[in-house]
């Protein structure tokens, strides 16, 4: 105690402490592994060296992969869309017009966290095979074409994607709808804006922070996904998480996974920065609210 | 001195306008002319109606039953945004995405003003509440005074037929709460837009309004200038709720011009009539800086009660006594400190005094008043 009182500019350190050894440990540290095993050479059996002539992993990652990680971005966006067109108008209606439910809807938003990631996405098979329980009926009634098929296609993958992912995106923009104070509508509507008007100028651009993050917690989850491509695809529909997976613990390819990893990682940031600048959500973010 | 304005013209007019929540009645009946030009108070505590009142004249409540009128053309149904009326807001609900320019230009830009207009017409109104200089930054970094003329530009801009104002001072400090009020008068001669203002401050009320509509539960007491309310209130309600008052209760009678009012003790005391009925039953109220306290026995202003002092306070402007009288009468009276002017000069608790006060400067409150 007699060392903070001496030194009151500790104090910020000590209370940071415990979130920076747990970010060097288990975030900074397997970085600078994974970064300095993206430069080896070997296989598990013969052991690997580090040499920085190596950097070709990174350059025959790119080209052997590049396929996948397109994929990954177009599946990524697709879904996040999606989520988004599902999500804003949800978090509109329980933000502004659910009263007294508001709390079981939200409660139902995250409901299917209660069951796991992989049983939920297995549930899709059923749902989607040719003659499940919902496509069955459907196709006997002559209102789906029997010959449509939907599982194992990008289709399913990406609204595996978007199921999976779509309360990241209803729970941000629902916060920063509920934020928004009632009375600025009326005000703006005072101002001769009409409710579109009213929505337009004031509620969306209020509701851009909760947009933005929305979109992130969608997006870079989902461009990194191996599940639903897995359960829900065929082989061309693999995504660059598929190819992670199977190099890091099928093949044992620890260089060229980490490579991949790595290239994933700085796409996912130069990205973010992006999209931030784009929509100068840090701007709203630090003063608006 | 009752402020009538010269021109007639009428420009809100509610007729038995009535709102209810539920079976909640929050305005029950209400019938008001606003003329044009006038600086129109509804004053009351919270819960009377008032809001609700000005929030159908602004559109944001549509009156459960009833008439509203705007310069003659019934907007009962229109909606906010096609009433020629604007709001400041009781937290002033700037947008906070938009600079203060942004803002103030808001219904402007909504209308399609644009270009050296729109420009103009901003720079004028931040100029009428003295912010130039301030177009550019954003509600955030702005103080609540601030804040209070940026929604009052922001309204006043647009030239409305009329502005209601809710509450506009209630999230100031005192000191600040008055200037602004002087201010908001100013302003509103200025510009020579009829106001609609909506305080529980009976001060701010006092100070600004050409008229004043005292509320309580749904209703208005009664309507009248500020001078009219203090010195003739009609209710007990607007007897407490306007300034402090002394009610007396007792059997009211008649005597030429005068009310009689026959206390329990015996005493009889006048007042001026008023016009009305009052019924039979009522009080006789006297404000406590029309009391005098003297010697027991000294000559009286006409209406004269036997007391004894149980309480002194000194305030600095006046010194304030609570007076005894037969049969648990207890005056509250003020006295300015010209007379006396050290402490030790006051009448002390225990001392026999007389009460006396003019006949015209007390009024009666009937049981059976309307308002």
């Amino acid at each position: 105690m007699g060392l903070i009182r001496r030194h009151p500019a500790l104090v910020p350190l000590l209370l940071l402490l415990p979130g920076l050894v747990w970010l060097v440990s288990f975030y900074l540290a397997p970085n600078i592994q994974m970064f300095a095993s993206s430069f080896w050479s070997g296989t598990l059996e013969s052991g690997f060296s580090f040499s920085f002539s190596n950097w070709t992993n990174y350059t025959d990652a790119l080209s052997k992969y590049q396929q996948q990680y397109a994929r990954s971005i177009e599946y990524g966006f697709a879904a996040t869309l999606i989520c988004f067109a599902i999500a804003f108008p949800l978090a509109y209606f329980i933000a502004f017009k659910a009263g007294r439910a508001r709390s079981a809807l939200l409660f139902l938003v995250v409901a299917p966290f209660f069951t796991s990631y992989l049983l939920r996405t297995i549930g899709w098979r059923t749902i989607l095979g040719d003659d499940s329980i919902i496509l069955g009926p459907l196709k006997a009634a002559g209102l789906v074409d029997p010959a449509a098929r939907f599982l194992d296609t990008p289709f399913a993958v990406i609204a595996g994607i978007a199921y999976n992912f779509v309360p990241f995106m209803i729970l941000p923009i629902y916060v920063s709808l509920e934020k928004i104070d009632r009375r600025l509508l009326e005000a703006a509507q005072d101002l001769y804006a009409t409710s579109w008007g009213a929505f337009r100028r004031v509620t969306l651009p209020l509701a851009m922070p909760g947009i933005f993050a929305g979109s992130l917690l969608t997006f870079i989850p989902a461009i990194g996904d191996f599940i639903n491509a897995e359960l829900l695809g065929n082989p061309n529909t693999t995504m660059v998480g598929n190819v992670i997976q199977r190099q890091f613990l099928v093949d044992r390819d620890y260089p060229t996974a980490a490579a991949l990893s790595f290239m994933l990682m700085v796409l996912i940031l130069a990205g973010v920065a992006l999209y931030g600048r784009l929509l100068g959500t840090d701007e709203l973010t630090s003063k608006a609210i | 001195m009752e402020v009538t304005p010269r021109v007639a013209e009428v420009d809100v007019r509610l007729v038995n306008v009535t709102k209810k929540f539920g079976d909640a009645i929050a305005v029950d009946a209400i019938t008001l002319d606003v003329s044009d030009g006038e600086f129109f108070t509804l004053l009351g505590p919270s819960g009377c109606g008032k809001t609700t009142t000005l929030r159908m004249i602004g559109g944001f409540e549509q009156p459960t039953s009833g008439l509203i009128e705007l310069k003659g053309v019934d907007v009962t149904f229109l909606p906010a945004y096609e009433r020629d009326v604007n709001t400041v807001f009781q937290s002033y609900a700037l947008f906070p995405h938009l600079t203060i320019y942004e803002n103030v230009a808001f219904g402007l830009r909504r209308s399609g003003i644009k270009g050296d207009e729109l420009t103009r017409r901003v720079g004028e109104a931040m100029e009428l509440v003295q912010l130039v200089g301030f177009e550019k930054r954003i509600p955030a970094q702005l103080s609540g005074g601030q804040a209070q003329r940026v929604a009052l530009a922001r309204a006043l801009v647009n030239e409305p037929a009329v502005l209601l104002l809710d509450e506009p001072l209630g999230a100031l400090d005192l000191k600040l709460r008055k200037q602004m009020g002087i201010e908001l008068k100013r302003i509103q001669r200025e510009v020579g837009i009829t106001f609609i203002y909506v305080t529980h401050d009976q001060e701010e009320a006092m100070t600004m309004s050409d008229r004043i509509a005292v509320m309580n539960k749904g209703r208005y007491e009664q309507l009248a200038g500020p001078e009219t309310l203090y010195e003739r209130p009609s209710t007990r309600f607007v007897a407490g709720f306007v300034g402090a008052s002394n009610l007396l209760e007792g059997k009211i009678g008649s005597e030429g011009e005068d009310w009689t009012v026959t206390l329990p003790s015996g005493a009889v005391v006048r007042a001026p009539k008023s016009l009305g009925d009052i019924g039979s039953n009522g009080a006789i109220g006297v404000r406590p800086e029309k009391l005098t306290l003297l010697e027991p026995g000294q000559q009286s202003k006409g209406n004269a009660l036997e007391g004894t002092v149980v309480d002194t306070s000194y305030l600095g402007v006046i010194t304030q006594y609570v007076v005894e009288g037969k049969g648990g009468l207890r005056l509250l009276v003020s006295e300015q400190n010209i007379d006396r002017t050290t402490k030790s000069d006051t009448w002390r608790p225990g001392e026999q005094v007389t009460l006396t006060w003019r006949p015209e400067h007390g009024f009666v409150v009937g049981d059976a008043a309307g308002a």
